[in-house]
């Protein structure tokens, strides 16, 4: 007879650190703070939830949600300006993860495995722009559905292939493998930080590549009325290249700097792919801005979700099925988000597209 | 019509015609129901020209109302048909009531969604195993005999409730609803202009996709006498969608044509290497890129 | 004096800064042909939208009989009365030519929900579809596939489609455009057997047309009402001479 009695899930190839945290959460920990595996926080005697623990799992959230956006961006552009709907993107991302790893055991180092997986990442993606997606822009979503999907199907199980289902290990770029104090007897990992940084950055540099630069009124006028701009005779086959290869470097990006803290396994593009899409559908197709702020809420909803319903729960129910109800109501969390904005929002917060 | 009533004739026949053995007609069985599913797929995506990607979701959840069920020992058809038919028809609802306030590319990233919150949910069930999953203690009983038990059987009760759906299917599509739906898909703008307003329509089909694909989870349940999360995996809700375009999108009857394509194909090159997928997905790109029409297409040169 | 069927007024819709539909308001009465015409960019697509429903003004009324329905949508002001046909050919090309009217009788005829019997078999359907056919002169297309018509029988279709739907007001969007001169001078006979009928406002840029057909002409310039009246006063009014002034006003 099974044993029912076991621990909820924590998702495809994520990790079981605690009892309330999973590895997407939580640091890969060196030896020091192993008795800290609940995420560098700390807890009062009942198990409620204290306010440290609220700071590190809101850095947190708004890590993952800065990691989010970087995938969301390309993915978005894409949507808003070709009206293509990518289902690969995630396997740019998990490429750029992968290829970072392999890149880093290769050269030895954390910067060498990123600086070389970026131009990389961006090769491959242009190689699959120029086999598959450019022959399905003038396709129906129908169409570019099934491909992508296929395309998906090829490139995990290649990896899989080559690389095993065991994830990859990444080190940790020297210098950056501390933590800060924050507050008294509080650590926060300085990578948790770096990454945190690097996305606003990014963030920030997008936004004035796209507000600022001509290329980027181009990228914006195509994603409120792209047959407009053809008509205009604007080269939108070159606009299209230029919207795509920089959303294959942004995923890629996100991928080489999330693989020291997150699994990298053949799984690894799913998750993140189907939170961009609920990014996207939150923040607006086409959106930027939309993008961001979308991402910065689904990052905190979940990771907070998660972390905090099943303890939360816990002030009313016992700790069994405090901790099964939260972890299932903390997975579905940013659904019901995704359903109530668009009850009230059927286009999201920010959409691009006219009329 | 015609090529549906060959496909049900061979079906019939299949068993005493060379796949009578236990492996194979589980494979049929299988290609039968993800057709039952595909067919609630393929009005929406033939019918009203809504892209779906979270269908399996509903599929999953009428396969847990067996399992949920079987844990309370109830394994009675009566009980156990009528409760997974309501619980993915609700879900359906509930969801479809959201997912059509959107079009496009929205459209298709919630059904997405809202099927990878079903999958998460289904997960999160250790009662129901978790990720690992529940094996049925027994299956579904008819009138408190073990009907089902017997493949053969199982075959025809199958081949029987495929050939419902696909009257249900015809049905609705002949007929003023269906002729609202078909329009809607042809020209949105014209069809409200005529007074129409397509979201209800849509609703209903969305339901009646729901409650299809629910009753394939019953059967699926059934025939593995085991039911995983990853039966709502959005992978297989990507499968079903290459059913439906496999088979062309010009009648419902394509969608069954589809699924016993995957079916056997899947099986066949899976025996061929446990990369198989390396060959599928390749498969399933040219598929998009060179056949609109699906397989009825290659035989029509019009 | 009875209500116009169709009334706007004070329409106003600006985009951004420019303001598209200034001050609009006119009125069409039951049984004439209210034509609505004016040079390139003078804002009639617009307006149309606004009448139609597809889209909202910033200020302003539209009342169909007396009922203000500047609020709703398309569907239920198409319910109640106010039918229009396309300046972009909108028939369904995968229905066939009876399908595509046969639809149009279905909407005014008792719920569409539902599920058991056959559409096709409806013979009170088929039968209302046949004679808005026949008025137009479609009648031997019936059983072709609306998507293999020629544009000129397209037209005709369309014009089928929005009798058949039992108009109160017929919102006729350049009904007349890509037809080459025996098509236009067919559907100039077809138009013009309307008079007397529902209530039609006419955008038309054929000249000959819209002087055959029209009992009274409002001009439209850069969004404004310039000038409105019989047709006789309208060939004579200076200002809507300036406006045309330089414009080709003849069609295709």
């Amino acid at each position: 007879m099974p044993d029912r009695a076991r621990q909820p899930g924590c998702g495809r190839g994520i990790r079981r650190i605690s009892d309330s945290v999973c590895g997407d959460q939580a640091l890969k920990q060196p030896e020091a703070e192993a008795g800290r595996a609940d995420g560098g926080g700390w807890r009062t005697g009942q198990g409620a939830v204290s306010t440290g623990l609220l700071m590190v799992q809101t850095l947190n959230g708004l890590q993952y949600g800065v990691l989010l956006f970087l995938v969301a961006a390309g993915l978005t552009l894409v949507f808003g300006v070709m009206d293509f709907v990518n289902l690969a993107h995630g396997v740019q991302y998990m490429l750029g993860a992968y290829l970072a790893a392999t890149l880093a055991t290769l050269t030895g180092s954390f910067w060498g495995g990123l600086l070389l997986a970026l131009p990389a990442a961006l090769l491959f993606g242009l190689a699959l722009e120029w086999l598959v997606f450019r022959h399905l822009y003038a396709r129906d979503h129908l169409a570019q559905v099934l491909a992508t999907f296929g395309v998906i199907l090829f490139l995990s199980q290649a990896v899989r292939a080559i690389f095993g289902t065991a994830p990859l290990h990444m080190p940790l770029p020297a210098g950056l493998e501390g933590g800060i104090e924050l507050l008294p007897g509080l650590r926060y990992p300085l990578y948790r930080l770096a990454i945190l940084i690097a996305g606003l950055l990014v963030a920030l540099g997008l936004w004035l590549l796209i507000e600022r630069t001509r290329a980027g009124a181009l990228v914006r006028a195509g994603a409120s009325n792209a047959p407009m701009l053809s008509a205009l005779g604007i080269d939108t086959g070159r606009l299209f290249l230029l919207v795509f290869a920089a959303g294959a470097m942004l995923a890629g990006f996100a991928g080489a700097m999330a693989a020291p803290i997150l699994s990298v396994d053949p799984n690894m593009g799913e998750t993140v792919l189907i939170l961009a899409f609920v990014v996207i559908v939150i923040g607006g197709a086409g959106s930027i801005r939309g993008a961001f702020l979308a991402a910065l809420l689904v990052g905190l909803v979940e990771t907070l979700g998660r972390s905090l319903l099943p303890d939360l729960l816990r002030l009313v129910l016992a700790p069994g099925p405090a901790r099964q109800t939260g972890a299932a109501l903390g997975s579905m969390l940013v659904y019901l988000l995704m359903a109530l904005i668009l009850a009230v929002r059927p286009r999201g917060l920010f959409p691009a597209r006219a009329g | 019509m015609r090529l549906a009533l060959l496909l049900f004739a061979a079906l019939a026949a299949a068993p005493f015609l060379g796949f009578g053995a236990g492996h194979q007609l589980t494979l049929l069985a299988h290609g039968m129901i993800l057709g039952i599913a595909a067919l609630g797929l393929w009005l929406l995506v033939g019918g009203a020209g809504l892209v779906s990607l979270g269908h399996a979701a509903m599929l999953g959840i009428g396969a847990y109302a067996v399992v949920a069920l079987d844990d309370l020992r109830i394994t009675e058809a009566a009980v156990v048909v009528p409760v997974a038919l309501l619980a993915a028809g609700l879900f359906a609802l509930a969801t479809g009531a959201v997912a059509l306030r959107t079009t496009g590319v929205n459209f298709i990233m919630i059904t997405l969604a809202f099927g990878q919150m079903a999958f998460f949910a289904a997960g999160s069930l250790a009662l129901y195993g978790g990720d690992d999953g529940y094996t049925l203690y027994g299956r579904t009983t008819l009138a408190g005999g073990r009907w089902l038990a017997d493949r053969l059987v199982f075959h025809f009760v199958c081949l029987g409730l495929l050939g419902l759906a696909f009257l249900v299917i015809h049905m609705l599509l002949a007929a003023r609803f269906g002729r609202v739906l078909r329009a809607a898909r042809e020209n949105q703008s014209r069809t409200e202009a005529l007074g129409f307003d397509p979201y209800p329509y849509r609703l209903l089909a969305y339901v009646v996709a729901g409650v299809l694909a629910g009753l394939a989870g019953v059967l699926l349940a059934n025939s593995n006498e085991f039911v995983a999360p990853s039966y709502l995996a959005w992978q297989r809700s990507g499968d079903l969608l290459f059913m439906v375009i496999l088979g062309g999108l010009a009648g419902p009857e394509g969608a069954i044509l589809g699924a016993l394509a995957l079916v056997l194909a899947e099986e066949w090159l899976a025996m061929l290497t446990p990369h198989w997928r390396l060959i599928l997905g390749p498969l399933i790109v040219l598929a998009a890129l060179f056949l609109p029409r699906g397989l009825i297409g290659i035989r029509r040169h019009d | 004096m009875t209500d116009p069927v169709l009334r706007l007024e004070g329409l106003r819709k600006a985009y951004g800064g420019l303001l598209v539909t200034d001050a609009v308001s006119l009125d069409v009465r039951a049984g004439e042909i209210h034509a609505l015409i004016g040079p390139n960019g003078a804002g009639k697509t617009t307006l149309i939208g606004q009448v139609a429903g597809t889209l909202r003004p910033d200020a302003g009324r539209v009342l169909l009989d007396g009922r203000d329905i500047t609020g709703l949508a398309v569907a239920r002001r198409a319910r109640l009365g106010l039918v229009r046909s396309f300046q972009m050919i909108a028939v369904l090309p995968g229905f066939t030519v009876l399908e595509n009217v046969a639809l149009a009788v279905q909407a005014k005829h008792g719920s569409s929900f539902r599920l058991f019997r056959p559409v096709a078999r409806e013979s009170g359907l088929n039968r209302a579809a046949m004679v808005a056919l026949d008025q137009v002169g479609l009648a031997a297309r019936a059983t072709a596939r609306a998507g293999t018509l020629a544009h000129g029988e397209k037209r005709q279709l369309e014009l089928a489609i929005a009798l058949a739907q039992s108009p109160r007001l017929l919102l006729l969007d350049e009904p007349l455009a890509g037809t080459g001169t025996e098509e236009a001078e067919r559907l100039v006979g077809l138009l013009g057997a309307l008079k007397g009928g529902p209530a039609v406002l006419l955008v038309e840029h054929d000249m000959d047309a819209v002087f055959a057909l029209a009992d009274r002409i409002t001009v439209l310039a850069l969004g404004r009402v310039i000038a409105s009246g019989p047709p006789a006063a309208i060939r004579a009014d200076p200002a809507v001479r300036a406006a045309y002034l330089g414009e080709a006003a003849d069609a295709c």
